[in-house]
């Protein structure tokens, strides 16, 4: 069993405990509405903070009946977010560049894009008000990490002067995971997943980013995290996602059958 | 009071702003066709924050000249076909916003105020491309804090479907609140329910918590399932099969055609 748990971690299942860990220390987070991976490691947070007897995590999903405790529309998350009560929340991207400029508008020129994204949704507040903004996108191409992107729905950094309560935190791929440095406004590498390395993160990043001559490896949860996971988290997961957490159990079915065989 | 689809249609007019809610909220699909029947064109659409499924199919049908929203998409179906074709093409006039714009120049039209400040948006292209906003500097602080005035949101017409009213009119909207600050911010509020009930929601303080008052209502149609394919709060679930079989229709001209004449637009009771 311990053997299982150690070779057979799948990629989300260390995306799920690394939201977890940038997580910690917040007392509610809010989670968009399709975000099943940032709604997993809310929900891990939750279970181990729980587990250690610390001060329980809210957590509200956006679109959900059960995980969620609005009763003034949906003006009151930003209404929320104003008022400093919310910590921490996701941001995706169709473009996201080294100043941790985001773009969810579109491709190409404005108002005629080429290709077109669904549009700002609340970023353009939300990263002015909350102040841990996790960035997180699993695909990690030049196309999505853009040296500049062509439309701001919410900018990094703000002039000196403007009201800046909020803003990136970190930004988590499918390859590695980046912190947001304030003053300088730019990305440091932080750490890499496991089976990917520096050169193949730079050429799949189309920004310039610090990092160290050789970078760590991203941290692997530990036997009880996992545990957790598999557990308790991927039952609350599967009320409001459960196709995500029927392909996420057969996926790790898929695992532990190919390492059965191997041993 | 109590009215059908077609008639509540026939008070849309040409070039109207027509406030429709978020597709989660109590989207009135049951009059997406008889306003596509009706056929008043050159709409501006003002989506409750954000767009879907009939934002989509009224901009296929070609009635749609402005689009008004933070988002337009059908959610786990992906991005809106009709929509982003007609932004490639240029055929709609975009006024792109984020969610809490929208609900700032509603609730200043329900305060019968000019505008309403809100925080960030500053050092976006969001800003930038609406000329209509404004940045002033914060007039309580002695220099600095530039702040972004968003003006009152005052649509013609709002839609929206509720599980019920009663007889009187009121309808009960739960806790559904974007759907009363777009009644309260409208010149004519047309709704679509589940049901009628006889007796008073404003009877009993628990569902009276919950009501719209007739005050701002202006006309009612029953149409069971009426926010199908979208769920409906307490009723029923999306279907979100259909929605991926629109999506994919949808993809071109004729796909859009095909399904908005075929046998469409009936839930399965």
């Amino acid at each position: 069993m311990s053997d299982r748990s150690s070779q057979s971690i799948l990629p989300r299942e260390i995306l799920i405990a690394t939201i977890a860990g940038l997580l910690d220390g917040v007392r509610h987070v809010a989670v968009g509405a399709s975000s099943p991976i940032p709604a997993a490691g809310a929900m891990l947070l939750r279970a181990l903070k729980a587990e250690a007897g610390e001060k329980p995590v809210r957590i509200s999903i956006l679109g959900s009946v059960e995980h969620n405790f609005f009763t003034n529309g949906s003006a009151e998350l930003f209404d929320c977010a104003g008022q400093g009560r919310i910590d921490a929340f996701f941001l995706g991207g169709g473009q996201i560049d080294g100043h941790g400029n985001v773009n969810l508008v579109g491709a190409g020129d404005y108002p005629q894009s080429t290709v077109r994204w669904p549009g700002s949704f609340g970023s353009a507040y939300l990263y002015f008000t909350v102040p841990r903004v996790i960035l997180f996108r699993e695909e990690h191409t030049p196309r999505v990490f853009v040296d500049q992107v062509d439309f701001i729905s919410a900018p990094g950094v703000s002039d000196e002067g403007v009201y800046r309560h909020g803003g990136p935190y970190a930004l988590l791929t499918s390859k590695g995971l980046f912190r947001f440095n304030k003053d300088k406004g730019y990305f440091a590498l932080q750490s890499v997943h496991p089976g990917h390395d520096l050169a193949e993160i730079k050429d799949a990043t189309g920004f310039h980013f610090e990092h160290d001559a050789q970078p760590q490896h991203t941290q692997q949860p530990d036997a009880n995290t996992l545990a957790l996971l598999r557990g308790q988290v991927m039952d609350e997961l599967s009320e409001t996602y459960p196709d995500f957490a029927q392909q996420m159990r057969a996926d790790l079915d898929g695992v532990s059958a190919q390492t059965a065989l191997a041993s | 009071m109590v009215s059908d689809l077609q008639g509540m249609a026939r008070q849309v007019e040409a070039g109207m702003r027509i406030a429709l809610p978020v597709d989660y909220a109590g989207v009135s699909m049951a009059m997406t066709k008889p306003l596509i029947d009706h056929g008043a064109g050159d709409l501006h659409l003002i989506c409750v924050p954000t767009g879907g499924l009939q934002v989509d199919q009224l901009i296929g049908a070609g009635l749609v000249r402005t689009v008004e929203t933070s988002a337009v998409s059908l959610g786990e179906a992906g991005g809106a076909p009709r929509f982003n074709q007609a932004v490639k093409t240029g055929a709609i006039r975009l006024m792109d916003a984020t969610c809490p714009a929208i609900h700032a120049g509603l609730m200043a039209a329900q305060k019968g105020s000019p505008f309403l400040p809100m925080r960030g948006l500053i050092g976006t292209d969001v800003l930038k491309n609406r000329r209509d906003w404004r940045v002033i500097d914060n007039p309580f602080e002695d220099a600095g804090d530039p702040i972004v005035l968003i003006p009152a949101i005052k649509p013609d017409v709002a839609i929206f479907h509720a599980p019920m009213a009663d007889r009187f009119g009121n309808v009960w909207i739960g806790r559904r609140r974007e759907l009363a600050a777009m009644a309260y911010a409208s010149t004519t509020t047309l709704v679509t329910v589940e049901r009628i009930v006889d007796e008073s929601l404003l009877a009993n303080e628990m569902s009276a918590a919950g009501t719209l008052p007739s005050l701002y209502v202006s006309d009612i149609a029953v149409a069971p399932k009426g926010a199908w394919p979208y769920g409906l709060w307490g009723e029923y679930p999306t279907d979100t099969a259909e929605i991926i079989r629109y999506a994919k229709a949808a993809r071109s001209d004729d796909g859009f055609a095909e399904y908005m004449g075929g046998r469409v637009l009936e839930p399965a009771q």
